[in-house]
Protein backbone atom coordinates (compact mmCIF):
# COMPACT_ATOMS: atom_id res chain seq x y z
CA UNK A 1 0.00 0.00 0.00
CA UNK A 2 1.08 3.42 -1.00
CA UNK A 3 0.07 6.31 0.70
CA UNK A 4 0.60 10.21 -0.07
CA UNK A 5 0.09 12.37 3.49
CA UNK A 6 -0.29 16.30 2.20
CA UNK A 7 2.17 15.85 -0.53
CA UNK A 8 3.18 19.22 -1.71
CA UNK A 9 5.72 20.26 -4.20
CA UNK A 10 7.43 23.55 -5.21
CA UNK A 11 9.72 24.85 -7.81
CA UNK A 12 11.71 27.66 -8.07
CA UNK A 13 11.16 29.18 -11.81
CA UNK A 14 11.94 32.40 -13.41
CA UNK A 15 12.66 33.86 -10.04
CA UNK A 16 8.81 32.35 -8.62
CA UNK A 17 8.03 29.75 -6.46
CA UNK A 18 5.58 27.63 -8.58
CA UNK A 19 3.61 24.89 -6.77
CA UNK A 20 3.37 21.76 -9.24
CA UNK A 21 1.56 19.78 -6.64
CA UNK A 22 -0.88 21.39 -3.46
CA UNK A 23 -1.80 19.65 -0.82
CA UNK A 24 -1.91 15.74 -2.46
CA UNK A 25 -3.87 13.35 -0.03
CA UNK A 26 -3.58 9.77 -1.31
CA UNK A 27 -4.18 6.11 -0.63
CA UNK A 28 -3.19 3.32 -3.09
CA UNK A 29 -4.57 0.13 -1.91
CA UNK A 30 -3.21 -3.56 -2.64
CA UNK A 31 -4.48 -5.44 -5.40
CA UNK A 32 -5.97 -2.60 -7.30
CA UNK A 33 -5.39 -0.84 -10.91
CA UNK A 34 -5.58 2.65 -10.19
CA UNK A 35 -5.60 5.22 -13.34
CA UNK A 36 -5.00 8.72 -13.00
CA UNK A 37 -5.67 10.57 -15.51
CA UNK A 38 -6.81 15.27 -16.15
CA UNK A 39 -5.46 17.81 -18.47
CA UNK A 40 -1.99 18.17 -19.25
CA UNK A 41 0.47 20.24 -17.24
CA UNK A 42 -2.14 18.89 -13.86
CA UNK A 43 0.75 16.98 -12.53
CA UNK A 44 0.53 13.33 -12.86
CA UNK A 45 4.11 12.86 -13.75
CA UNK A 46 5.62 14.74 -11.12
CA UNK A 47 3.53 12.71 -8.58
CA UNK A 48 4.64 9.74 -10.44
CA UNK A 49 8.63 10.86 -9.97
CA UNK A 50 8.07 11.88 -6.55
CA UNK A 51 6.56 8.64 -5.76
CA UNK A 52 9.87 7.06 -7.34
CA UNK A 53 12.02 9.19 -5.76
CA UNK A 54 13.29 11.64 -8.44
CA UNK A 55 12.13 14.47 -7.05
CA UNK A 56 11.81 14.73 -3.53
CA UNK A 57 8.72 16.67 -1.97
CA UNK A 58 8.67 20.38 -0.41
CA UNK A 59 6.45 19.08 2.38
CA UNK A 60 4.24 16.23 3.19
CA UNK A 61 5.12 12.53 3.47
CA UNK A 62 5.00 8.87 1.25
CA UNK A 63 4.61 5.94 2.93
CA UNK A 64 5.30 2.46 1.62
CA UNK A 65 3.65 -0.66 3.62
CA UNK A 66 3.38 1.65 6.49
CA UNK A 67 7.48 2.87 5.99
CA UNK A 68 8.33 6.59 5.67
CA UNK A 69 10.26 6.42 2.45
CA UNK A 70 10.31 10.31 2.12
CA UNK A 71 13.53 10.41 2.15
CA UNK A 72 14.41 7.34 0.55
CA UNK A 73 16.78 7.33 -2.67
CA UNK A 74 15.47 6.29 -6.04
CA UNK A 75 17.39 3.16 -5.65
CA UNK A 76 15.91 2.46 -1.94
CA UNK A 77 12.40 2.52 -3.00
CA UNK A 78 13.71 0.55 -6.48
CA UNK A 79 14.57 -1.74 -4.26
CA UNK A 80 11.83 -1.95 -2.22
CA UNK A 81 9.66 -2.67 -5.08
CA UNK A 82 8.46 0.45 -6.75
CA UNK A 83 8.81 0.38 -10.68
CA UNK A 84 8.37 3.10 -12.52
CA UNK A 85 8.20 3.39 -16.49
CA UNK A 86 9.00 7.12 -17.71
CA UNK A 87 6.93 9.02 -20.27
CA UNK A 88 9.97 9.55 -22.16
CA UNK A 89 12.09 6.33 -21.92
CA UNK A 90 15.38 6.84 -22.59
CA UNK A 91 18.30 5.46 -24.74
CA UNK A 92 21.55 4.10 -24.08
CA UNK A 93 24.38 3.20 -26.66
CA UNK A 94 25.52 0.38 -26.22
CA UNK A 95 23.25 -1.43 -23.74
CA UNK A 96 21.47 -3.92 -25.20
CA UNK A 97 17.70 -4.63 -25.05
CA UNK A 98 18.72 -7.86 -23.00
CA UNK A 99 21.32 -6.03 -20.48
CA UNK A 100 18.62 -3.93 -19.73
CA UNK A 101 16.33 -6.69 -19.08
CA UNK A 102 18.88 -8.08 -16.87
CA UNK A 103 19.70 -5.66 -14.55
CA UNK A 104 15.69 -5.11 -14.41
CA UNK A 105 15.17 -9.02 -13.29
CA UNK A 106 18.47 -8.70 -11.22
CA UNK A 107 19.48 -12.35 -12.67
CA UNK A 108 20.64 -13.91 -15.23
CA UNK A 109 17.99 -14.18 -17.64
CA UNK A 110 18.03 -16.82 -19.85
CA UNK A 111 17.22 -15.81 -23.56
CA UNK A 112 14.01 -17.85 -23.59
CA UNK A 113 13.08 -15.38 -20.14
CA UNK A 114 13.72 -12.47 -21.95
CA UNK A 115 11.64 -13.77 -24.96
CA UNK A 116 8.91 -14.18 -22.59
CA UNK A 117 8.97 -10.60 -21.76
CA UNK A 118 9.28 -9.26 -25.18
CA UNK A 119 6.50 -11.33 -26.86
CA UNK A 120 3.95 -10.28 -24.05
CA UNK A 121 4.69 -6.42 -25.19
CA UNK A 122 4.29 -7.61 -29.08
CA UNK A 123 8.19 -7.62 -29.81
CA UNK A 124 9.65 -10.37 -31.97
CA UNK A 125 12.19 -11.59 -29.29
CA UNK A 126 14.89 -12.84 -31.96
CA UNK A 127 15.12 -9.42 -33.72
CA UNK A 128 14.97 -7.36 -30.33
CA UNK A 129 17.80 -9.22 -27.54
CA UNK A 130 20.88 -7.57 -29.01
CA UNK A 131 19.31 -4.52 -30.25
CA UNK A 132 21.03 -1.17 -28.66
CA UNK A 133 18.61 0.97 -26.56
CA UNK A 134 19.50 3.05 -29.01
CA UNK A 135 18.40 6.01 -31.31
CA UNK A 136 17.86 3.20 -34.15
CA UNK A 137 14.69 2.09 -31.89
CA UNK A 138 11.54 4.06 -32.60
CA UNK A 139 9.57 5.60 -30.03
CA UNK A 140 7.13 3.15 -30.30
CA UNK A 141 9.76 0.11 -29.68
CA UNK A 142 11.23 2.11 -26.63
CA UNK A 143 8.24 2.39 -25.14
CA UNK A 144 7.73 -1.47 -25.33
CA UNK A 145 11.24 -2.11 -24.20
CA UNK A 146 10.27 0.17 -21.50
CA UNK A 147 7.14 -1.57 -20.42
CA UNK A 148 9.12 -5.60 -20.43
CA UNK A 149 11.70 -4.22 -18.11
CA UNK A 150 8.68 -3.40 -15.76
CA UNK A 151 7.38 -6.84 -16.41
CA UNK A 152 10.71 -8.54 -15.54
CA UNK A 153 11.34 -6.59 -12.39
CA UNK A 154 7.50 -7.52 -11.19
CA UNK A 155 7.85 -5.26 -8.03
CA UNK A 156 4.44 -4.34 -5.40
CA UNK A 157 4.13 -1.21 -7.52
CA UNK A 158 4.19 -0.32 -11.05
CA UNK A 159 3.50 2.73 -12.44
CA UNK A 160 3.67 3.38 -16.13
CA UNK A 161 3.49 7.05 -17.67
CA UNK A 162 1.61 7.67 -20.62
CA UNK A 163 3.13 4.40 -21.67
CA UNK A 164 0.08 4.83 -25.21
CA UNK A 165 1.49 8.22 -26.42
CA UNK A 166 3.86 6.96 -29.85
CA UNK A 167 2.00 3.44 -29.89
CA UNK A 168 0.60 2.47 -32.66
CA UNK A 169 -3.09 1.44 -32.74
CA UNK A 170 -2.32 -2.42 -33.30
CA UNK A 171 0.17 -2.44 -30.01
CA UNK A 172 -2.14 -0.35 -28.28
CA UNK A 173 -4.53 -2.83 -28.18
CA UNK A 174 -1.77 -5.07 -27.24
CA UNK A 175 -0.87 -2.77 -24.44
CA UNK A 176 -4.38 -2.96 -22.84
CA UNK A 177 -4.00 -6.86 -23.00
CA UNK A 178 -0.66 -6.41 -20.92
CA UNK A 179 -2.37 -4.31 -18.40
CA UNK A 180 -5.26 -6.40 -18.27
CA UNK A 181 -2.67 -9.75 -18.00
CA UNK A 182 -0.76 -7.49 -14.95
CA UNK A 183 -4.43 -6.65 -13.38
CA UNK A 184 -5.40 -10.34 -13.72
CA UNK A 185 -1.82 -11.44 -11.61
CA UNK A 186 -2.31 -8.78 -9.06
CA UNK A 187 -2.13 -10.52 -5.96
CA UNK A 188 -1.27 -8.05 -3.20
CA UNK A 189 0.52 -5.56 -5.40
CA UNK A 190 -0.87 -2.55 -7.23
CA UNK A 191 -0.60 -0.57 -10.77
CA UNK A 192 -1.00 2.81 -11.42
CA UNK A 193 -1.17 4.20 -15.04
CA UNK A 194 -1.39 7.49 -15.80
CA UNK A 195 -3.36 7.83 -19.31
CA UNK A 196 -6.13 10.15 -20.75
CA UNK A 197 -7.40 7.13 -22.71
CA UNK A 198 -10.81 5.42 -22.72
CA UNK A 199 -10.15 2.42 -22.93
CA UNK A 200 -7.42 2.14 -20.68
CA UNK A 201 -9.72 4.32 -17.97
CA UNK A 202 -11.82 1.22 -18.58
CA UNK A 203 -9.97 -1.09 -17.30
CA UNK A 204 -9.37 1.02 -13.72
CA UNK A 205 -10.85 -0.48 -10.59
CA UNK A 206 -10.24 3.24 -9.42
CA UNK A 207 -9.88 6.42 -11.48
CA UNK A 208 -7.66 9.65 -10.18
CA UNK A 209 -8.28 12.74 -11.36
CA UNK A 210 -5.83 15.43 -11.15
CA UNK A 211 -6.13 19.18 -12.23
CA UNK A 212 -3.71 21.78 -10.92
CA UNK A 213 -1.81 19.75 -8.77
CA UNK A 214 -4.43 18.67 -6.69
CA UNK A 215 -7.24 15.65 -6.65
CA UNK A 216 -10.26 17.33 -8.45
CA UNK A 217 -11.98 13.87 -8.44
CA UNK A 218 -11.15 10.07 -6.95
CA UNK A 219 -13.36 6.50 -6.78
CA UNK A 220 -14.32 3.56 -8.10
CA UNK A 221 -14.32 3.40 -12.22
CA UNK A 222 -18.34 3.31 -12.16
CA UNK A 223 -18.17 6.77 -10.04
CA UNK A 224 -15.68 8.43 -11.66
CA UNK A 225 -16.02 7.47 -15.45
CA UNK A 226 -18.87 8.58 -16.62
CA UNK A 227 -18.64 12.02 -15.70
CA UNK A 228 -15.65 12.22 -17.57
CA UNK A 229 -16.46 10.28 -20.95
CA UNK A 230 -16.34 13.28 -23.77
CA UNK A 231 -13.71 15.32 -21.97
CA UNK A 232 -9.65 15.63 -22.14
CA UNK A 233 -9.76 13.01 -19.21
CA UNK A 234 -11.10 10.20 -21.29
CA UNK A 235 -9.83 10.38 -25.03
CA UNK A 236 -12.58 7.92 -27.28
CA UNK A 237 -9.71 6.65 -29.24
CA UNK A 238 -6.11 8.35 -30.58
CA UNK A 239 -5.69 9.46 -33.92
CA UNK A 240 -9.28 10.32 -34.29
CA UNK B 1 57.11 -20.90 -25.22
CA UNK B 2 58.72 -19.45 -21.53
CA UNK B 3 56.71 -16.98 -20.09
CA UNK B 4 55.49 -16.16 -16.29
CA UNK B 5 52.35 -15.29 -14.81
CA UNK B 6 52.22 -11.34 -15.71
CA UNK B 7 53.50 -12.09 -18.75
CA UNK B 8 50.51 -14.68 -19.71
CA UNK B 9 47.95 -12.03 -18.10
CA UNK B 10 49.00 -8.85 -20.54
CA UNK B 11 48.66 -11.88 -23.43
CA UNK B 12 45.17 -12.20 -22.70
CA UNK B 13 44.38 -9.00 -22.23
CA UNK B 14 45.61 -7.66 -25.76
CA UNK B 15 45.39 -10.29 -27.33
CA UNK B 16 42.56 -12.99 -25.32
CA UNK B 17 45.31 -15.21 -25.85
CA UNK B 18 45.00 -18.04 -23.50
CA UNK B 19 47.12 -20.07 -25.59
CA UNK B 20 49.37 -20.51 -28.49
CA UNK B 21 47.36 -18.70 -31.02
CA UNK B 22 46.57 -20.61 -34.52
CA UNK B 23 47.67 -19.65 -37.35
CA UNK B 24 50.64 -17.11 -37.91
CA UNK B 25 52.35 -15.84 -34.84
CA UNK B 26 55.16 -13.76 -33.27
CA UNK B 27 54.82 -13.01 -29.77
CA UNK B 28 57.74 -10.54 -28.30
CA UNK B 29 58.65 -10.03 -25.13
CA UNK B 30 61.13 -7.92 -23.07
CA UNK B 31 62.26 -7.18 -26.73
CA UNK B 32 63.27 -11.14 -27.19
CA UNK B 33 61.10 -13.32 -29.60
CA UNK B 34 59.29 -15.35 -27.16
CA UNK B 35 57.91 -17.23 -30.06
CA UNK B 36 56.96 -17.12 -33.46
CA UNK B 37 55.61 -19.41 -36.60
CA UNK B 38 54.94 -18.49 -40.30
CA UNK B 39 51.90 -20.51 -42.50
CA UNK B 40 52.35 -21.92 -45.65
CA UNK B 41 50.33 -18.20 -46.79
CA UNK B 42 52.16 -16.13 -44.12
CA UNK B 43 55.48 -15.48 -43.71
CA UNK B 44 56.92 -13.62 -41.06
CA UNK B 45 60.45 -12.29 -41.47
CA UNK B 46 62.62 -10.24 -38.17
CA UNK B 47 64.11 -7.16 -40.01
CA UNK B 48 67.61 -6.89 -40.33
CA UNK B 49 68.49 -3.13 -40.23
CA UNK B 50 65.87 -1.99 -37.41
CA UNK B 51 63.95 -3.95 -34.89
CA UNK B 52 60.73 -5.52 -36.23
CA UNK B 53 59.26 -7.84 -38.39
CA UNK B 54 58.02 -8.16 -41.78
CA UNK B 55 54.85 -10.36 -42.30
CA UNK B 56 54.05 -11.16 -46.27
CA UNK B 57 50.69 -12.48 -46.72
CA UNK B 58 50.01 -14.51 -50.14
CA UNK B 59 47.33 -13.02 -52.65
CA UNK B 60 44.16 -14.70 -51.84
CA UNK B 61 45.36 -16.11 -48.55
CA UNK B 62 41.61 -16.55 -46.86
CA UNK B 63 39.94 -17.03 -43.45
CA UNK B 64 43.79 -16.43 -41.81
CA UNK B 65 44.94 -15.11 -38.62
CA UNK B 66 48.37 -13.52 -37.56
CA UNK B 67 48.71 -12.24 -33.97
CA UNK B 68 51.47 -10.21 -32.95
CA UNK B 69 51.13 -9.63 -29.69
CA UNK B 70 54.35 -7.52 -27.65
CA UNK B 71 54.10 -7.55 -23.65
CA UNK B 72 56.53 -5.56 -21.59
CA UNK B 73 57.53 -6.34 -17.77
CA UNK B 74 60.85 -5.08 -17.52
CA UNK B 75 60.83 -1.23 -15.81
CA UNK B 76 62.83 1.17 -17.64
CA UNK B 77 62.66 -0.80 -21.12
CA UNK B 78 62.33 1.70 -24.19
CA UNK B 79 61.72 0.43 -27.79
CA UNK B 80 60.88 1.40 -31.27
CA UNK B 81 59.75 -1.42 -33.71
CA UNK B 82 58.86 -1.38 -37.03
CA UNK B 83 56.33 -4.26 -38.15
CA UNK B 84 55.51 -3.93 -42.02
CA UNK B 85 52.25 -6.04 -43.37
CA UNK B 86 52.55 -6.93 -46.81
CA UNK B 87 49.10 -7.83 -47.65
CA UNK B 88 48.47 -9.79 -50.96
CA UNK B 89 46.11 -9.09 -53.68
CA UNK B 90 42.40 -10.66 -52.72
CA UNK B 91 43.46 -11.62 -49.05
CA UNK B 92 40.71 -11.92 -47.00
CA UNK B 93 42.78 -11.99 -42.95
CA UNK B 94 42.72 -11.40 -39.63
CA UNK B 95 45.40 -9.56 -37.60
CA UNK B 96 45.85 -9.24 -34.49
CA UNK B 97 48.31 -6.58 -32.77
CA UNK B 98 48.30 -5.22 -28.91
CA UNK B 99 50.70 -4.60 -26.34
CA UNK B 100 50.52 -5.11 -22.77
CA UNK B 101 53.11 -3.04 -20.48
CA UNK B 102 53.34 -4.18 -16.89
CA UNK B 103 55.59 -1.60 -15.07
CA UNK B 104 56.41 -2.25 -11.19
CA UNK B 105 59.30 0.01 -11.10
CA UNK B 106 60.17 3.33 -11.05
CA UNK B 107 61.46 3.75 -14.86
CA UNK B 108 59.38 4.38 -17.66
CA UNK B 109 58.69 1.94 -19.70
CA UNK B 110 57.84 3.09 -23.57
CA UNK B 111 56.54 0.47 -26.65
CA UNK B 112 56.44 2.90 -30.03
CA UNK B 113 55.25 -0.09 -32.51
CA UNK B 114 55.65 1.53 -36.30
CA UNK B 115 52.70 -0.50 -38.02
CA UNK B 116 52.58 -0.11 -41.67
CA UNK B 117 50.41 -1.70 -44.04
CA UNK B 118 49.87 -2.44 -47.87
CA UNK B 119 46.94 -3.44 -48.60
CA UNK B 120 46.84 -5.14 -51.72
CA UNK B 121 43.82 -4.58 -54.22
CA UNK B 122 40.96 -5.86 -53.58
CA UNK B 123 42.30 -7.48 -49.89
CA UNK B 124 39.99 -7.49 -46.91
CA UNK B 125 41.75 -6.78 -43.35
CA UNK B 126 40.32 -6.87 -39.89
CA UNK B 127 42.56 -5.34 -37.56
CA UNK B 128 42.61 -5.30 -33.89
CA UNK B 129 45.14 -3.43 -31.34
CA UNK B 130 44.93 -3.67 -27.62
CA UNK B 131 46.63 -1.60 -25.51
CA UNK B 132 46.74 -2.29 -21.67
CA UNK B 133 49.12 -1.58 -18.73
CA UNK B 134 49.31 -2.41 -14.90
CA UNK B 135 51.59 -2.81 -12.13
CA UNK B 136 51.85 0.12 -8.95
CA UNK B 137 55.45 1.41 -9.77
CA UNK B 138 56.08 5.40 -10.31
CA UNK B 139 57.82 4.63 -13.94
CA UNK B 140 55.19 5.89 -16.10
CA UNK B 141 53.75 3.23 -19.16
CA UNK B 142 54.01 4.64 -22.30
CA UNK B 143 52.72 3.79 -26.06
CA UNK B 144 53.50 5.77 -29.28
CA UNK B 145 52.01 4.02 -32.04
CA UNK B 146 52.31 4.83 -35.69
CA UNK B 147 49.91 3.32 -38.48
CA UNK B 148 50.33 3.73 -41.65
CA UNK B 149 47.82 2.39 -44.06
CA UNK B 150 48.36 2.32 -47.67
CA UNK B 151 44.99 1.11 -49.38
CA UNK B 152 44.89 -0.04 -52.96
CA UNK B 153 41.82 -0.48 -55.26
CA UNK B 154 38.64 -1.96 -53.71
CA UNK B 155 40.68 -2.94 -50.81
CA UNK B 156 38.52 -2.43 -47.00
CA UNK B 157 40.37 -2.39 -43.94
CA UNK B 158 38.39 -2.37 -40.63
CA UNK B 159 40.79 -0.92 -37.64
CA UNK B 160 39.72 -1.56 -33.82
CA UNK B 161 41.84 0.20 -31.70
CA UNK B 162 41.07 -0.17 -27.63
CA UNK B 163 43.13 1.31 -24.89
CA UNK B 164 40.81 0.93 -21.64
CA UNK B 165 43.37 0.79 -18.51
CA UNK B 166 47.06 1.37 -17.44
CA UNK B 167 48.47 3.38 -20.21
CA UNK B 168 49.95 6.68 -18.91
CA UNK B 169 50.61 8.32 -22.17
CA UNK B 170 49.79 7.59 -25.47
CA UNK B 171 50.69 9.82 -28.71
CA UNK B 172 48.61 7.61 -31.43
CA UNK B 173 49.31 8.95 -34.78
CA UNK B 174 47.20 6.57 -37.89
CA UNK B 175 47.80 7.82 -41.62
CA UNK B 176 46.24 6.35 -44.19
CA UNK B 177 45.82 6.84 -48.42
CA UNK B 178 42.95 5.50 -50.08
CA UNK B 179 42.64 4.46 -53.81
CA UNK B 180 39.59 4.11 -55.90
CA UNK B 181 36.96 1.98 -54.24
CA UNK B 182 39.09 1.44 -51.01
CA UNK B 183 37.05 1.74 -47.84
CA UNK B 184 38.53 2.08 -44.38
CA UNK B 185 36.82 1.65 -41.09
CA UNK B 186 37.89 3.24 -37.70
CA UNK B 187 36.22 2.10 -34.46
CA UNK B 188 38.26 3.44 -31.59
CA UNK B 189 37.77 2.89 -28.05
CA UNK B 190 39.84 4.41 -25.04
CA UNK B 191 39.30 5.47 -21.85
CA UNK B 192 41.59 7.34 -19.62
CA UNK B 193 42.40 7.62 -16.12
CA UNK B 194 44.14 9.43 -13.54
CA UNK B 195 46.97 11.78 -14.47
CA UNK B 196 46.86 10.09 -17.73
CA UNK B 197 47.18 11.79 -21.61
CA UNK B 198 46.37 10.31 -24.82
CA UNK B 199 46.54 11.92 -27.82
CA UNK B 200 45.45 10.71 -31.37
CA UNK B 201 46.03 11.92 -34.33
CA UNK B 202 44.25 10.73 -37.98
CA UNK B 203 45.06 12.08 -41.64
CA UNK B 204 43.13 9.86 -43.87
CA UNK B 205 43.24 11.08 -47.40
CA UNK B 206 40.63 9.98 -50.07
CA UNK B 207 42.91 10.02 -53.51
CA UNK B 208 40.41 7.70 -55.15
CA UNK B 209 36.78 7.95 -56.86
CA UNK B 210 34.41 6.08 -54.60
CA UNK B 211 36.75 5.42 -51.66
CA UNK B 212 35.14 6.17 -48.42
CA UNK B 213 36.91 6.01 -44.88
CA UNK B 214 34.72 6.42 -41.48
CA UNK B 215 36.49 7.09 -38.00
CA UNK B 216 34.46 6.68 -34.85
CA UNK B 217 36.15 7.38 -31.51
CA UNK B 218 34.21 6.70 -28.56
CA UNK B 219 36.41 7.90 -25.32
CA UNK B 220 35.95 8.08 -21.83
CA UNK B 221 37.87 11.03 -19.93
CA UNK B 222 37.98 10.13 -15.81
CA UNK B 223 40.06 11.84 -12.87
CA UNK B 224 42.22 14.53 -14.53
CA UNK B 225 42.94 12.65 -17.44
CA UNK B 226 43.31 14.54 -20.88
CA UNK B 227 42.61 13.29 -24.42
CA UNK B 228 42.80 15.04 -27.83
CA UNK B 229 41.42 13.44 -30.94
CA UNK B 230 42.66 15.50 -33.73
CA UNK B 231 40.47 13.78 -37.21
CA UNK B 232 41.58 15.14 -40.21
CA UNK B 233 39.82 13.73 -43.14
CA UNK B 234 41.66 15.14 -47.01
CA UNK B 235 39.25 14.09 -49.96
CA UNK B 236 41.13 14.51 -53.51
CA UNK B 237 38.25 12.74 -55.55
CA UNK B 238 34.71 11.86 -55.19
CA UNK B 239 34.57 10.22 -52.06
CA UNK B 240 32.74 9.77 -48.68
CA UNK B 241 34.09 10.54 -45.98
CA UNK B 242 33.00 11.09 -41.87
CA UNK B 243 34.61 10.84 -38.66
CA UNK B 244 32.80 11.07 -35.42
CA UNK B 245 34.27 11.53 -31.97
CA UNK B 246 31.33 10.71 -29.25
CA UNK B 247 32.96 11.10 -25.50
CA UNK B 248 31.92 11.04 -21.80
CA UNK B 249 33.91 13.42 -19.39
CA UNK B 250 33.94 12.61 -15.83
CA UNK B 251 34.86 14.26 -12.45
CA UNK B 252 38.03 17.04 -14.05
CA UNK B 253 38.40 14.90 -16.95
CA UNK B 254 39.13 17.08 -20.08
CA UNK B 255 38.61 16.17 -24.05
CA UNK B 256 39.60 18.35 -27.10
CA UNK B 257 38.03 17.41 -30.37
CA UNK B 258 39.59 18.99 -33.04
CA UNK B 259 37.69 18.44 -36.76
CA UNK B 260 39.46 18.78 -39.74
CA UNK B 261 37.83 18.23 -43.47
CA UNK B 262 39.72 19.42 -46.33
CA UNK B 263 37.65 18.79 -50.21
CA UNK B 264 39.75 19.41 -52.66
CA UNK B 265 37.39 17.74 -55.13
CA UNK B 266 33.69 19.42 -55.96
CA UNK B 267 32.19 15.76 -55.53
CA UNK B 268 34.25 15.08 -52.46
CA UNK B 269 31.54 14.62 -49.10
CA UNK B 270 33.09 14.89 -45.89
CA UNK B 271 31.06 14.98 -42.23
CA UNK B 272 32.46 15.86 -39.19
CA UNK B 273 30.23 14.80 -35.78
CA UNK B 274 31.49 15.57 -32.28
CA UNK B 275 29.48 15.40 -28.70
CA UNK B 276 31.15 16.02 -25.70
CA UNK B 277 29.41 15.57 -22.27
CA UNK B 278 28.87 13.98 -19.01
CA UNK B 279 26.79 11.17 -18.93
CA UNK B 280 23.09 12.61 -18.70
CA UNK B 281 21.23 12.76 -15.25
CA UNK B 282 17.88 10.63 -16.62
CA UNK B 283 20.19 7.68 -18.01
CA UNK B 284 21.62 7.42 -14.55
CA UNK B 285 17.82 8.09 -12.88
CA UNK B 286 16.56 5.46 -15.49
CA UNK B 287 19.51 2.66 -13.59
CA UNK B 288 18.85 3.61 -10.15
CA UNK B 289 14.81 3.03 -10.86
CA UNK B 290 16.06 -0.27 -11.62
CA UNK B 291 17.56 -0.82 -8.43
CA UNK B 292 21.41 -0.35 -9.42
CA UNK B 293 23.27 2.49 -7.22
CA UNK B 294 24.68 5.72 -8.49
CA UNK B 295 28.37 4.01 -8.78
CA UNK B 296 26.83 1.04 -10.76
CA UNK B 297 24.80 2.72 -12.92
CA UNK B 298 27.47 4.70 -14.05
CA UNK B 299 29.68 1.36 -14.77
CA UNK B 300 26.72 0.01 -16.91
CA UNK B 301 26.27 3.19 -19.07
CA UNK B 302 30.10 3.70 -19.39
CA UNK B 303 30.80 -0.57 -20.03
CA UNK B 304 27.84 -0.54 -22.32
CA UNK B 305 29.29 3.13 -24.45
CA UNK B 306 32.60 1.75 -24.71
CA UNK B 307 31.65 -2.06 -25.85
N1 LIG C 1 11.18 20.83 -12.35
C1 LIG C 1 10.21 21.64 -12.83
N2 LIG C 1 10.45 22.96 -12.97
C2 LIG C 1 9.51 23.80 -13.45
N3 LIG C 1 8.27 23.40 -13.81
C3 LIG C 1 7.98 22.10 -13.70
C4 LIG C 1 8.93 21.14 -13.22
N4 LIG C 1 8.37 19.92 -13.23
C5 LIG C 1 7.12 20.09 -13.71
N5 LIG C 1 6.88 21.40 -13.99
C6 LIG C 1 5.62 21.99 -14.45
O1 LIG C 1 4.61 21.44 -13.66
C7 LIG C 1 3.43 21.23 -14.40
C8 LIG C 1 2.99 19.79 -14.29
O2 LIG C 1 3.78 18.99 -15.13
P1 LIG C 1 3.60 17.42 -15.29
O3 LIG C 1 3.73 16.78 -13.98
O4 LIG C 1 4.54 16.98 -16.36
O5 LIG C 1 2.10 17.34 -15.82
P2 LIG C 1 1.32 16.17 -16.57
O6 LIG C 1 2.15 14.94 -16.50
O7 LIG C 1 0.05 16.06 -15.83
O8 LIG C 1 1.11 16.64 -17.97
C9 LIG C 1 3.72 21.69 -15.80
O9 LIG C 1 3.27 23.01 -15.94
C10 LIG C 1 5.21 21.63 -15.86
O10 LIG C 1 5.72 22.53 -16.80
MG1 LIG D 1 3.02 13.72 -17.99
Amino acid sequence: MLELKNISFNVESEGQNKEIIKNVDLVIPDGKLIVITGPNGGGKSTLARLIAGIEIPTSGNILFNGEDITESTVTERARMGISFAFQQPVRFKGIRVIDLLRLAAKKQLSGADACEYLSAVGLCAKEYVDREVNASLSGGELKRIEIATILARSTALSIFDEQEAGIDLWSFQNLIDVFRHMRDNIKDGSIIIISHQERILDIADEIIVIKDGTVVDNGTKDEILPGLIGTSSALKCRKQ
Amino acid sequence: MKLDEIQKRLLREVADLHKVPEGAYNIRSNSTSAGRRSTENIEIVSKTDVSGIDIFIKPNTKNESVHIPVVLTESGLKEVVYNDFHIGEGADVVIVAGCGIDNCGNQDSQHDGVHTFYVGRGAKVKYVEKHYGSGDGKGKRILNPVTEVHMEEDSTMEMEMVQIKGVDDTDRKTIADLKEGAKLVVRERLMTHGEQQAISTYTVTLNGDNSSADVVSRSVARDNSFQKFDAKIVGNAECHGHTECDSIIMDNGRILAVPGLEANNVDASLVHEAAIGKIAGEQLIKLMTLGLDEHEAEEQIINGFLQ
